[in-house]
């Protein structure tokens, strides 16, 4: 359809690897076509060219960590029509919301020489828990085809197809061999959400939970089933506490065998 | 009638291990693409084989609930296993389809159909489960008001080599179905397997004309009254080992007597709600539609995807998921394969080929789950049937 302009993008970092943003980059042969279609108006990943708001979408990579962001974050909100979060760190606090579960001055003053230059929240958190976000697209990273998906669904007014089911589906899909039956690894595919294609399970490895819990995540179930497989209280709080370890369901389930 | 070859449709023939290699000789020259057993990442899965050599020969598998582990034989046995993972679904009812495409070209959308032109198939290896599970997709794609026409292009023009089952998996329950083990129905070819210190041969149930006429590539002798005598015994063998059985008198009244049952509450505490076990299953068909768009709004796509009962979006409608819980969406699949499907299409939905069990990552099992409410009315522990709990 003829638009009178072309809508506003602009891609945002917070505490965050860039690795998410760098799927954007990392689709070469649509970028040209994304470039086609949206202003590119704020991307300092990938020009210095900055572009003023307000935006029609912008895409938030990273956690709440400082309370700088904490401010700028509504800064954002309130420039951008549509705020999309990417990545673990965006939609679920990322790794670092490992100190969560801990004190963070102890980190401070084991990390950092002079701890009192550090000014830091006790907590990382997702986006959505200090703004309104209109959509949450999950992976540690993302995956750059759903990325696609959801710039073509914004562009064209409708719902992005990133099924919130579980990973053994896409994994069934594809014919993988379920490597929680047939070798006895343990996996946690059946309470993560999918959108990797089930990447880890058709290389012989469980699934690390990158997406975080999906629709109706019964992580009690599958914890109970690991202990007979084999893994110990342990290793099923170290399962839990990864990239999405902050997750609702997955924090609860790390916390319960912590004790 | 007679076939080219002097062999009838009934004829019972006997084919030597060493001339195998002949059958897949003889329907690749006739232009099948042959799918059948192999072994891949630690199981016996189905994929396009390029000649008998490619067969689980001297494989096999060890089953329970939950649990499936690639052993090896200590023979040569070609048809030693259970069925594994995959079925013929994957080949009949694809997990994923694009139904059409469409361009934007002068301001009007113009669609592109979908024109798959694909080989027949050649099936090797047809258990009986599997091929009452196909009469069911049948059922369900053929027989309706409507027909699928990708299911029926597929499935149409294939050709059947059967195995009557020398043994049983760890969680078949073919028996208890009345859906095996024994072959007795759609095939072109039924192999039985004869293999001890002395031979090694295939016992051949000619069931077409097709299979016939294939037979005249293939070195063959007529069989023995002994030689047909040890089927029976083997199948029999087989039918007496089942790994699970379920008790299916009344199964209709009995889960329609209890919706409200203490045990879909015990299930769904353990249900992962992962739709593994409806993935697997030979005739479980639900599929999703999705539409996809390009960037620049030139061009559309719809795809097919296999779907599940355990996802939330599957019972989405205006205001909200109609299936919730864990216990409603357990209960519903459960209550699907061995009642409802009953008044649908007229046959049980499950042909107790066992692949939910093993393949259910927390070992769920259909035939415990119907015989804990079976067994709660007989001690007294069910409630009332009719009253809400
Ligand atoms: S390998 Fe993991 S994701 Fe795949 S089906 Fe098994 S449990 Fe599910
Ligand atoms: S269920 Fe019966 S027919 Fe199917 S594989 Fe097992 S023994 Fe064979
Ligand atoms: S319900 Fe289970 S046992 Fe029955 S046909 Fe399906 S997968 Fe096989
Ligand atoms: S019964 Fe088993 S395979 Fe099926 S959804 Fe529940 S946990 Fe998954």
């Amino acid at each position: 359809m003829p638009r009178s302009r072309k809508p506003k993008l602009a891609v945002w970092k917070f505490a965050s690897c860039d690795g998410c943003q760098l799927s954007l980059l990392d689709c070469e042969d649509e970028l040209l076509a994304v470039a086609g279609e949206v202003d590119i108006a704020y991307f300092l990943e990938a020009s210095r060219a900055v572009v003023k708001g307000p935006y029609d979408l912008s895409l938030v990579e990273g956690s709440i960590t400082t309370p700088r962001d904490a401010e700028r974050i509504h800064k954002i909100r309130r420039a951008s029509k549509y705020l999309v979060t990417i990545g673990a760190c965006a939609t679920a606090g990322g790794i670092q919301a490992l100190r969560n579960f801990k004190d963070v001055n102890e980190f401070l003053s084991i990390v950092y020489a002079t701890p009192a230059y550090i000014e830091t929240l006790k907590t990382s958190t997702p986006i959505a828990d200090h703004v309104t976000v209109d959509f949450e697209l999950r992976g540690c990273p993302i995956n750059k085809r759903q990325l696609l998906e959801v710039l073509s669904a914004f562009l064209h007014g409708r719902r992005p197809n990133t099924p919130p089911h579980s990973v053994c589906i896409e994994c069934k899909r594809r014919g993988t061999v379920c490597v929680m039956v047939a070798r006895g690894t343990p996996c946690l595919g059946p309470v993560t959400h999918a959108g990797c294609e089930a990447l880890c399970p058709s290389y012989h490895r469980g699934c690390y939970g990158c997406f975080g819990p999906m629709e109706t995540p019964n992580t009690a179930s599958l914890s109970a089933w690991w202990q007979r497989l084999g893994a110990s209280e342990e290793d099923v709080v170290r399962a839990f506490r990864g990239f999405n370890a902050y997750a609702d369901a997955f924090r609860k389930e790390s916390e319960r065998h912590e004790q | 009638m007679m076939g080219a070859s002097g062999i009838q449709v009934g004829d019972v023939v006997v084919i030597e291990r060493a001339h195998l290699e002949r059958l897949f000789d003889a329907l690749r020259q006739r232009g099948y693409q042959i799918v059948g057993p192999t072994v891949r990442d630690e199981a016996i899965i189905y994929d396009l084989l390029r000649s008998a050599e490619d067969l689980p020969i001297g494989w096999t598998d060890e089953q329970e609930g939950g649990y499936y582990r690639l052993k090896r034989r200590n023979d040569a046995a070609v048809f030693g296993y259970a069925v594994g993972p995959h079925s013929w679904k994957r080949f009949v009812h694809p997990p994923a389809l694009r139904l059409w495409r469409a361009e934007r070209t002068d301001g009007r959308f113009r669609i592109i159909e979908e024109t798959e032109t694909l080989p027949p198939f050649a099936f090797i290896g047809v258990r009986s489960c599997e091929l009452h599970a196909l009469a069911i997709q049948d059922r369900v794609f053929l027989e309706g008001a409507y027909v699928d026409p990708v299911y029926k292009a597929r499935r149409s023009g294939a050709f059947i080599v059967a195995v009557n089952c020398g043994q049983a998996g760890g969680t078949c329950f073919c028996a208890s179905m009345n859906t095996g083990p024994r072959v007795t129905f759609g095939f072109d070819l039924a192999l039985t397997e004869l293999l001890d210190a002395e031979r090694h041969d295939f016992v051949v149930d000619v069931g077409t004309e097709r299979g016939a006429e294939l037979l005249g590539d293939v070195p063959y002798r007529a069989a023995s009254d002994a030689e047909r005598a040890a089927v029976d015994d083997l199948v029999a063998h087989t039918a007496a080992h089942m790994g699970r059985t379920m008790e299916t008198a009344e199964i209709k009244e009995l889960l329609y007597r209890h919706y409200e049952h203490p045990r879909w509450d015990d299930v769904a505490r353990r249900c992962l709600t992962c739709g593994n076990c409806t993935m697997v299953c030979p005739t479980c068909f639900c599929t999703t539609v999705e539409d996809v768009t390009d960037l620049r709004g030139q061009r559309a796509e719809r795809w097919r995807r296999w779907d599940s009962c355990f996802t939330l979006d599957f019972t989405y409608l205006a205001g909200g998921r109609v299936r919730a819980s864990a216990k409603a969406r357990y209960r519903q699949w459960m209550t699907h394969k061995l009642a409802t499907w009953i008044d649908q299409f007229g046959t049980s939905g499950c042909v107790g080929c066992g692949r939910c069990i093993t393949w259910c990552p927390v070992a769920i099992d259909i035939t415990e789950e119907v015989r804990a409410i079976r067994e709660s009315e007989s001690t007294g522990s069910a409630p009332s049937p009719g009253k809400e709990q």
